[in-house]
């Protein structure tokens, strides 16, 4: 798998068929001072000029920050809980108040990351990888293999969402059953996965199509390259991009997925810390102490909307039409 | 069109028995004992359990127990729960509440998305755009659940404009706010749909064709441009009414609505697992009758586009 066949090599491959369109590349003028930028060079360059990008990317690192290393932020206990200050407000000591166990909010909220933000990058990797790989057979093969593969995938994308996930969970994560958190994570992973790797297929399946067709994939084949190196070297490099855009837009829905099972109790469960453990925990005491609520939802809304917006600005400087 | 028709309903019975398959396996095939809680604090009696293993077909293989139910449903039959309440009632008692609040969702998104996509589109990077796009991003980001929490907060217990919760046959008006939180995120969809066609057309030629005849703004954008820029939207709303239904589990749960997946989810809880099969049969055949019709609506509606 050394030998270099052309274009292959760097990173700027991913230029491929939206080439033409791309002035900057054209190897027509290279003046010095301004390097000749390829197609990821250039959304480089659009997206270093947008606020919005610098300012999703800022809060997305504090998010990783929090959930990689919560005693940088806070070094009290989430766990420890007091009655005598149950639903105690906001004050100089704890700044987000405390919950109706008498547990510190802030704590919470910032232990609450790590959950929320494993599950949605835990399941938006599993999503990207079994979609993207059943997209690619799918368009790869074609004939028979693609249309059962994508009735397979209409099976699953036929069922509601929030419905699909609750009959999952609700069957192996049950009021009965005692599982430890881990596993309650791993269900809850698995079955957001499940639910929604048919959209990543089809984009994969579009871009993979879209791309089988050019000429330098009848020229690796005629140079007598297999099917895993045309589909790795070739094919890949060229139709990742939209998958890759839709997988930081997922990521942001996921946090809000994992939240809404949650609130819907059929997700993950105290002890384990989370943003929509917390909401759940805080709506029936919505009239009294709306700062209960306020908190981790502030906390899900801004994580959603960086990783939304991250998402929107890389599309937008990956689109040439929106140039 | 005839032999598109007949081949896209063809392929809808696979995906049909597919999914059921799925929900049905998962449902019955649970391990545990099916009888747990039913009779309250103490075991049921074998008498129960032996009349209810044979009208359930509990013995017998689960594809067994899936190809009764399904013989069952072909002939319009949907069961009934463990209580003997015929599930075809639920369903009429509910069904007719959750499309009230889907179409009231589908008109209230339809009507703002698109003024909002009409206004941006025609006046890109104005302070409207911007504001409509920030708007945007955020019913985007907001999961519905908080959406409904906090708007119920502020109108029904905060300023009483309206009740918290709705009544037990809501009538249109009450659903309204339910709506609104129901279809809010799509209302932004729509909104950058429609902003984003009537961008791309307002560059056309027949547009500037339009405007060089003379003929009033109000006239080109309304009849020329709207004609032509609307196709995706209409067609992203007939998805969506599919979708509406069967997300609409936490909407109702908020707002108390009696609807569909108000049900589907309490049934869910208590598994009553022939009402949670019943439901998702109806909601999933909807999803897939809708997407059909959606894609021949899309025929009709631009000539461009032809199936053999």
């Amino acid at each position: 798998m050394s030998e270099p066949t052309p274009g292959s090599l760097t990173a700027a491959t991913a230029a491929g068929p939206t080439i033409e369109t791309d002035s900057a590349a054209s190897p027509v003028e290279p003046s010095p001072p301004d390097k000749p930028r390829g197609f990821l060079g250039d959304a480089w360059y659009d997206l270093r000029r947008k606020p919005l990008f610098w300012i999703s990317v800022t809060f997305i690192a504090i998010f990783l920050l929090m959930a990689a290393f919560p005693q940088l932020f806070t070094s009290v206990d989430p766990q420890y809980g007091d009655l005598s200050r149950s639903r105690g407000e906001p004050s100089a000591e704890a700044w987000f108040g405390y919950d109706v166990q008498g547990r510190d909010v802030y704590a919470r909220v910032i232990h609450g990351a790590r959950a929320s933000i494993v599950v949605a990058v835990l399941s938006t990797i599993g999503t990207i990888l079994i979609g993207g790989t059943m997209g690619m057979i799918a368009a790869y093969c074609g004939g028979w293999v693609d249309s059962l593969l994508s009735r397979i995938a209409e099976v699953f994308f036929g069922l509601p969402f929030v419905l699909g996930a609750i009959v999952i969970l609700s069957t192996f994560n049950g009021p009965g059953e005692r599982r430890s958190p881990v596993e309650i994570v791993m269900l809850v992973i698995l079955s957001l996965v499940v639910l929604s790797w048919p959209v990543s297929m089809r984009l994969m399946r579009s871009a993979v199509l879209a791309t089988k067709e050019a000429d330098y994939i009848t020229a690796a084949r005629a140079l007598g390259a297999g099917p895993a190196r045309i589909i790795l070297k070739h094919l890949l490099p060229n139709s990742v991009a939209p998958i890759l855009v839709y997988a930081t837009i997922l990521i942001g829905s996921f946090i809000g997925a994992e939240a809404t099972l949650s609130f819907l109790g059929v997700g993950l469960q105290s002890p384990v810390v989370s943003w929509g453990v917390m909401i759940d925990e805080a709506r029936q005491f919505i009239r009294v102490s709306p700062f209960l609520l306020l908190f981790p939802a502030s906390f899900l809304v801004v994580a959603v909307l960086s990783f939304v917006t991250l998402g929107e600005t890389v599309r937008e400087a990956l689109d040439p039409k929106l140039r | 069109m005839g032999r598109y028709v007949l081949r896209r309903l063809l392929q809808l019975v696979p995906v049909f028995f597919g999914t059921t398959f799925f929900i049905y396996v998962l449902v019955w095939a649970v391990p545990g004992d099916p009888f747990a809680g039913k009779c309250g604090e103490r075991r049921c009696p074998d008498s129960y359990i032996q009349a209810m293993t044979e009208k359930f077909h509990l013995d017998e293989p689960v594809w067994v127990q899936y190809a009764y139910y399904i013989k069952n449903l072909l002939q319009g039959d949907f069961g009934q729960t463990f209580g003997g309440r015929p599930i075809a009632d639920i369903i009429a008692d509910a069904y007719p509440n959750t499309i009230k609040l889907a179409l009231v969702a589908l008109a209230i998104e339809g009507i703002i998305g698109v003024i909002a996509g009409v206004l941006t589109g025609l006046r890109r990077n104005g302070f409207v755009d911007n504001l409509v796009l920030v708007s945007t991003l955020f019913l985007i980001a907001l999961p519905t659940f908080v959406t409904g929490f906090v708007l119920q907060y502020l109108f029904g217990v905060q300023w009483q404009i309206v009740k918290p919760t709705v009544s037990g046959a809501p009538s249109l008006g009450e659903l309204i706010l339910p709506g609104f939180v129901l279809g809010s995120v799509s209302m932004a969809y729509i909104a950058r749909l429609a902003r984003t066609s009537i961008a791309e057309n307002r560059r056309a030629d027949y547009v500037r064709t339009a405007i060089a005849k003379g003929l009033p703004m109000r006239r080109v954008v309304g009849v020329h441009m709207l004609r032509n820029s609307l196709i995706p939207v209409v067609t992203y709303l007939g998805t969506d009414l599919g979708t509406l239904m069967g997300g609409a589990i936490v909407t109702e749960g908020i707002f108390n609505v009696n609807g569909i997946g108000h049900h589907v989810y309490r049934a869910i809880i208590t598994k009553e697992n022939s009402t949670v099969v019943s439901i998702v049969v109806i909601l999933v055949l909807v999803y897939l009758v809708m997407n059909l019709l959606v894609d021949l609506l899309y025929a009709a509606l631009d000539p461009r586009i032809r199936y053999e």
